[in-house]
């Protein structure tokens, strides 16, 4: 969940955040390789419940095609028992519970089958709020995503919080 | 065919509403390849994650959001800009409405501002956004 705690902000009653987890700030995950296929877009096409055809017929992706595509692929035996893999770009965290924060994001252009994307993950900022349901951690990645040219495809900045 | 000189702030683009389902939502985690237990595996959202059910995902509420400009939109222009962030959880059985709103035109870029909001049928709003789009003409 985003940050709703402004104007309600509680004392911090412990620090969360603390130097040694700030550290990692500013590190990037290895750049991650992504070939576009029809038969990928068509899946989150008809999983995402899309209306156009362009999506539905996998000619064209939609915005949204390449959430998570960033992360390796990890089979059953490489994740935790919340069902998720670790991030290469964080140790474990005093909060354990992960929720999706929210994304902002810039299009250069449009996705086909066929492309090939190179997606960098950098970790931009840790903080921490502490609100009425209690303390969260906000973790702030920005993405580059370039296409086999070099030529920006899309830039986004995305949140996720432990709770 | 949409173009920037019929357009008006204030002005409403089709809302639509979503009901996840087990299936829905199994289908959408694949496609991600999301295994996160509180998608799919009710006792353990609610005994070890604490909600009260099982968690329809924030960037599927998101990729809704995006729905709402591209089923408007069409090939009439081109999105620019989408955020989105969720404020609250929804849950298995809620029913979601996407909806969307111009508030700002520039007549110089052909730029149109919409913005987004998801509601449960509660009508507490579970994600805003907001989108940024040109025209072709």
């Amino acid at each position: 969940m985003e940050d709703t705690t402004n104007g309600n902000i509680a004392p911090p009653m412990t620090t969360l955040v603390t130097p040694e987890l700030r550290a990692w700030i500013g590190r990037s995950a290895p750049t991650q390789r992504v070939e576009i296929t029809r038969r990928d877009i068509v899946k989150y096409s008809l999983a995402t419940e899309q209306q156009a055809a362009k999506f539905l017929t996998g000619d064209e992706a939609p915005p949204m095609f390449l959430f998570a595509a960033d992360r390796p692929l990890s089979g059953p035996q490489q994740l935790g028992p919340d069902g998720l893999a670790a991030d290469v770009l964080l140790p474990r965290l005093p909060l354990p519970r992960v929720m999706a924060g929210g994304s902002k994001q810039r299009y250069q252009r449009v996705l086909k089958p066929g492309d090939v994307v190179f997606i960098k993950r950098t970790l931009t900022d840790i903080y921490e709020k502490h609100g009425a349901s209690g303390p969260l951690i906000f973790i702030v990645y920005e993405l580059e995503v370039t296409d086999a040219d070099g030529a920006r495809v899309l830039e986004e900045t995305q949140t996720r919080i432990n709770r | 065919m949409l173009t920037f000189n019929t357009l008006s702030i204030g002005d409403l683009l089709p809302s639509r509403s979503y009901q996840a389902s087990n299936v829905s939502l199994f289908l959408y985690n694949a496609a991600v390849w999301n295994a996160h237990r509180i998608h799919y595996d009710a006792p353990y959202a609610t005994t070890v994650e604490k909600h009260p059910g099982v968690v329809i995902d924030g960037p599927l509420q998101g990729d809704w959001l995006t729905q709402i400009v591209t089923g408007w939109l069409g090939e009439d222009g081109t999105l620019l800009e989408f955020e989105y962030s969720n404020r609250r959880a929804s849950y298995l059985g809620d029913t979601l409405t996407a909806s969307g709103r111009i508030v700002a035109l520039d007549g110089a870029t052909r730029e149109v501002t919409i913005a987004l909001e998801i509601r449960d049928q509660n009508g507490q709003i579970t994600s805003p956004g907001k989108a940024v789009v040109r025209l072709a003409r």
